[in-house]
């Protein structure tokens, strides 16, 4: 056995694939702090998408509605977040924590009555992996990105277009002066509460998106729990990368490889696997610490109020 | 506006108010802090919706549902506080829900970057499009607020107090820019409790007292003590009786400081002051030039990064507040709300804090004796006139005078040996300030140093014996009151002597 | 309260009491019931007669003497967790952490449990106990150094350092520390480390007096003492307690150590009380139970038992519940969270009624 076992093509495509999901949750967090409401949430609207997109594919044999249907659960579960905190002014962090609980307990509960079984789903229809036409057939790089499960694409193409739509369009600036300042936005005529919304759900959509590329982009079934806290450490990605998606990608980018190790490593059994098994909560914790004094937050995320 | 009412909760913020602006004319509404003026033009502007009333523009009536119904119909409005996003440019902050768009869905810059540049041209208000608002001074970002209004086609400006924040050289050059706009057709409505400046320049003016109208004069017909009764029922200001003082120590010592802000920009340099018992020193300067983190070092609350503290010649430079406090230093902070008291605690626990742990509040430093509390709090609100009914009752529900009598009540009740009041009276209404006033020049009488800081010039001409102007970190300046006047300090304060 | 014609006033001064405090409980009473509905509606649409499944859950936690012990039992832990998370916010902190701090307190409590087995036992039990505070401790000082020195926020570190707990302990069990056989536990403490059983057959232990005195502390130290009011200062407004002279950074620092140690306390009377040693798994999330009985018990230490019983039946009548209907278990835990949610919404009531009377 040799270093090459373990840092190879292989271990880089598949730190692509585990980056997809934290990314895609990484995307959300930046949507909701954007306009000024902390989404601590994210781990749970992750696992209701995965949980959704089993089911959906499961009833329809249809993977791609499965898809669907994960992100309007996830977009559901950011309405839910956005009328707490938005409208009820009630407190973000205790409004995302309920919902990561109420998802875990939903999740747990349907696999149940579904499946007969809390612990795992029965298989289902999953998403094909596809070759790109010429990047695939390049030799070291097409190993690593050239052929991959679809959603990772999509992945990298919204990045790309919420970078353009954040910093570079209309939407983008409102949606930005809204969680910068609230009552600047007002006074200009932006509409404060539809822009909130909007951004909570979007946040909401993108997790769900991203939970059900761990169900079924990777697997083709639902496991208890099996965002694994990937949605806390999305957040960890967001603030370090500084609040946007290019920025949220390149570290989800860290945190997927640090993912990817860690299941090399197991496979490879030079460790007991729970120590391998919390690498990526402490080099999260690692990040965290060294990264954010450095960076401002967009907002200050209190509730506005009118009157 | 005809018989506009409106309420907070139990306030009558405006009450059955007329108000009737003519095309292209400059209109003062004047009044007192707390008189209603700013709820009644917010009205205006869409902010808020009023009980009873009706608005009409060109003779039509509008229902003014938002600020964009406002901006619709050629109503601007530039706030006290502004409406501006730090972090953004000058052109993305007038450009911000009316943006110009190039291929469908993109941001067209350059065309921003264009019409920025012709409106401030056009209006003689000078500004760089691509500058982020907090890198700008104030007066320019007052520009841009500006600018903001005329670019969605405000034909009536109203503008809340925008000589608050400016040096008086920035006011002649505010009001020189209205005077250019009103030739240009523009109708503006000027918001302030500042009589000469309201008389120096408005066609008419409304005076609104308690939110009721008072009534409505022509400039060239009224005159300032005529005005003064229109929005008083008392004189405004009140002179205080210095007696002069023999044997004065020097109590507070300030050697070549220096203090950086958070960027590691220097915010103080080598600034050296003395301040007195016996006395009142009054700092003037635009706010922005290091006040606060001056407060903020000898508060013990921010690093400094060299430079000596002397508190009766005691080295207090490395003290931590708690010891500081104990020492002898009270602090009087510039936003009551934010760092004076707990809003959620109650009068009784805001009285405490700074000494919580001290003697006769805890006999040992750990637990607390609500006994010797509540005494104490008994006596600070009957002997500081803290209109409360119980000493439980949460700091928030009090009004703003009697907020900062608990402050006041708190900080001086510890006879200490330097008193820090930043900003005291902002904000407060008439009987508040002169009772903040007062108290100040009583410590002075018995012995305390007091080192006032204020954006009130008339505040630091009246209460001070000796005045310090502070620019770019710097004590540029030291005169007495005699020596002095607001043209002077004016330029002072924006670095125009040396 | 000091006029001297107070007859009247007397009378009326117990049921003002009791009116005001009924009236501020009714936010949470609300919640329950709409936690509970919106639970049945699930139940229905699932297949499961929700009068029959909240009937068993009734029956199973207080139907008899038992079943009202093993509610306690269940009880006990939240209340701890509860504590741990109503003391971090105070002073203004989201500890989610609890759980990990749990898991390390009972680890810590079940090692010194085995060990010293020479000591007389109340030495022992206080020994363990206080071992157990430690390592609970030091699991919340870990994200309270993070967040003063560094800035990082609680919420992802608790998090993860609940992670790293469950891991950490898994191994322990699972390598050095674990004993012969197929289970992943340890080998059982000493006799003299465990905590009494106070009502035989239930499991419920000593440990329940431990969580109602750590209850009446923990009102004593936010109330009655300086370090109370300087956390309460600090959570309500960092500013002006710095102001007053307040170190802001040793109380956050404090305020989670104490957090930690009231979640390790629970951990430590877990394992000593009910299991004897430390097995993988023995914490079906009391952590996350603490949250929601914190925020239903109004965060003030009373309410929190009076809400961890309700958790603790919620809990202890499951069992009967998936026995008698075999629903799934994990309806408990959806109600848990919509107890949470509609506790997190405050205005829900007014905006409710707001908004019929618009109409």
């Amino acid at each position: 056995m040799n270093i090459l076992d373990i840092i190879n093509v292989g271990l880089f495509a598949a730190a692509i694939r585990m980056a997809t999901p934290v990314a895609l949750a990484a995307l959300g967090g930046v949507f909701s702090e954007r306009v000024g409401v902390v989404n601590v949430g994210l781990e749970g609207m992750m696992l209701m998408g995965a949980f959704s997109g089993v089911y959906v594919s499961y009833i329809t044999s249809n993977p791609w509605l499965g898809v669907f249907g994960a992100i309007i659960v996830g977009g559901l579960l950011g309405l839910i977040h956005a009328f707490l905190s938005v409208t009820l002014r009630g407190n973000q962090i205790v409004s995302g924590t309920g919902l990561n609980i109420l998802a875990l307990g939903f999740t747990a509960y349907g696999s149940e009555v579904i499946w007969g079984s809390r612990g795992a789903s029965a298989n289902v229809t999953s998403i094909d992996i596809i070759k790109l036409p010429i990047l695939g057939d390049i030799p070291i790089i097409g190993d690593i990105i050239g052929s991959a499960s679809p959603l990772v694409y999509l992945m990298i193409i919204i990045i790309i277009l919420t970078q353009i739509l954040l910093f570079k369009t209309p939407i983008g600036l409102r949606l930005r002066a809204v969680g910068e300042h609230p009552a600047a936005a007002d006074t200009a005529g932006v509409n404060v509460l539809r822009m909130k919304y909007m951004g909570i759900i979007v946040s909401g959509m993108l997790a769900g998106l991203g939970g059900v590329f761990l169900s079924l982009g990777n697997l083709g079934l639902f496991s208890y729990g099996m965002t694994g806290g990937r949605g806390f450490i999305a957040l960890a990605a967001m603030i370090f990368g500084g609040w946007t998606p290019l920025g949220a990608f390149g570290a989800s980018l860290l945190f997927g490889f640090t993912d990817a190790l860690q299941m090399r490593l197991q496979s490879l059994g030079i460790l007991p696997p729970q120590i391998i098994l919390m690498l990526p909560y402490i080099i999260t914790v690692i990040v965290l610490a060294g990264v954010v004094r450095k960076t401002k937050p967009p907002s200050d995320y209190k509730p506005y109020e009118k009157d | 506006m005809m018989g506009i009412t409106k309420s907070f909760s139990d306030l009558v913020a405006n009450d059955n108010i007329d108000f009737v602006v003519e095309k292209g004319e400059i209109h003062g509404l004047l009044g007192e802090n707390g008189a209603g003026k700013t709820v009644l033009m917010s009205t205006l502007y869409g902010l808020h919706k009023p009980d009873k009333g009706r608005i009409l523009i060109d003779g039509e009536e509008v229902a003014m549902e938002s600020p964009a119904v406002a901006i619709k119909h050629g109503v601007g409005m530039v706030h006290q506080h502004f409406m501006l996003l730090p972090s953004f440019t000058v052109s993305e902050n007038i450009i911000l829900g009316n943006e110009p768009i190039k291929n469908r869905v993109l941001i067209d810059r350059d065309e921003a970057h264009e019409k920025v540049e012709n409106l401030s041209r056009k209006y003689s208000l000078e500004v760089d499009p691509d500058a982020t608002i907090d890198t700008i001074p104030v007066g320019v970002q007052q520009r841009v607020e500006i600018l903001k209004a005329l670019y969605r086609g405000a034909e009536i400006l109203i503008l809340d107090e925008p000589t608050a924040i400016l040096t008086p050289q920035e006011v002649d050059t505010l009001l020189k820019a209205l005077t250019e706009l009103k030739t240009q057709g523009k109708t503006i409505i000027l918001i302030s409790h500042k009589l000469k400046e309201v008389l120096k320049i408005c066609d008419r003016i409304t005076v609104l007292k308690k939110g009721k109208r008072v009534g409505t004069v022509n400039a060239e017909e009224t005159s300032l003590p005529q005005l003064a009764r229109m929005m008083v029922d008392r004189q405004l200001t009140k002179t205080f009786e210095k007696k002069p003082f023999e044997d004065k120590e020097n109590i507070l010592g300030i050697k070549t400081l220096q203090v950086d802000e958070e960027r590691g920009l220097p915010a103080i340099r080598e600034l050296s002051l003395i301040v007195h018992s016996h006395e009142i020193l009054g700092i003037a300067g635009v706010e922005g030039n290091g006040q606060s983190e001056l407060v903020e070092a000898l508060m013990g609350l921010r690093k400094i990064k060299s430079g000596e503290i002397l508190l009766k010649s005691k080295k207090i430079t490395n003290l931590s507040t708690k010891k500081r406090i104990r020492e002898g230093i009270s602090h009087v902070p510039e936003d009551r709300i934010k760092r004076g008291l707990i809003v959620d605690f109650s009068v009784m626990e805001n009285l405490i804090l700074g000494s919580q742990g001290d003697k006769p509040f805890s006999r040992n430093g750990l637990t607390i004796d609500y006994q010797a509390t509540a005494k104490f709090s008994d006596e600070m609100i009957k002997s500081y006139s803290i209109s409360t009914t119980d000493r439980n009752s949460l700091a928030r529900n009090l009004s703003g005078g009697t907020q900062q009598r608990v402050v006041i009540a708190r900080e001086f009740s510890r006879d200490p040996k330097l008193i820090i009041a930043y900003q005291p009276s902002r904000g407060l209404d008439i009987g508040a300030t002169e009772f903040v006033r007062s108290k100040l020049v009583e410590a002075r009488d018995r012995g305390c140093a007091v080192l006032l800081i204020s954006a009130d010039l008339d505040e630091i001409r009246s209460l001070s014996d000796r005045i310090a102007v502070m620019y770019e970190g710097r004590i540029v300046a030291e005169r007495t009151p005699a020596e002095t006047n607001e043209e002077d300090l004016g330029l002072l304060m924006t670095g125009g002597k040396t | 309260m000091t006029d001297s014609n107070s007859g009247d006033k007397e009378k009326s001064w117990p049921l003002r009491t009791l009116k005001s405090a009924l009236l501020r409980i009714i936010p949470q009473i609300l919640a329950i019931t709409a936690a509970f509905l919106v639970g049945a509606i699930i139940l229905i649409v699932t297949g499961y007669s929700p009068i029959d499944v909240y009937a068993a859950m009734l029956q199973g936690a207080f139907g008899d003497e038992y079943g009202i012990g093993q509610t306690l039992t269940q009880a006990t832990p939240i209340i701890f967790t509860a504590l741990a998370f109503l003391f971090a916010f105070k002073c203004g902190l989201f500890n989610i952490g609890a759980e990990g701090q749990f898991l390390m307190g009972g680890f810590a409590a079940a090692i010194v449990g085995i060990s010293f087995s020479e000591l007389p036992a109340p030495i022992h039990i206080l020994l363990a106990i206080l071992a157990g505070a430690l390592a609970g401790g030091l699991w919340g000082l870990l994200p309270g150094y993070l967040k003063v020195k560094f800035g990082a926020h609680e919420v992802i570190t608790t998090m993860m350092f609940t992670y790293i707990a469950t891991y950490l302990t898994s191994y322990m069990v699972n390598y050095p520390f674990k004993a012969p056989g197929w289970v992943a536990q340890t080998v059982p403490i000493a006799d003299s480390a465990q905590l009494p059983r106070i009502l035989p057959p239930t499991q419920l232990s000593a440990s329940i007096l431990v969580a109602v005195a750590l209850a009446g502390a923990t009102y004593y130290i936010l109330q009655k003492t300086t370090l109370g009011y300087e956390v309460r200062a600090s959570g309500l407004n960092q500013s002006a307690a710095e102001n007053g002279g307040i170190n802001v950074k040793k109380t956050i620092i404090l305020a989670f150590i104490l957090s930690g140690v009231l979640a390790g306390v629970g951990g430590a009377g877990e394992i000593l009380g009910v299991h004897y040693r430390f097995i993988q798994g023995f914490s079906p999330g009391y952590g996350f139970d603490g949250l929601a009985v914190a925020l239903v018990g109004g965060l003030n230490p009373l309410g929190t038992i009076l809400a961890a019983i309700l958790f603790g039946a919620l809990r202890s009548g499951s069992m009967l519940m998936t026995r008698v209907t075999h629903v799934p278990s994990d309806i408990v835990v959806i109600i848990q969270a919509l107890v949470i949610i509609f506790v997190a919404a405050p205005r829900l009531i007014r905006y409710l009624v707001g908004r019929r009377s618009k109409t």
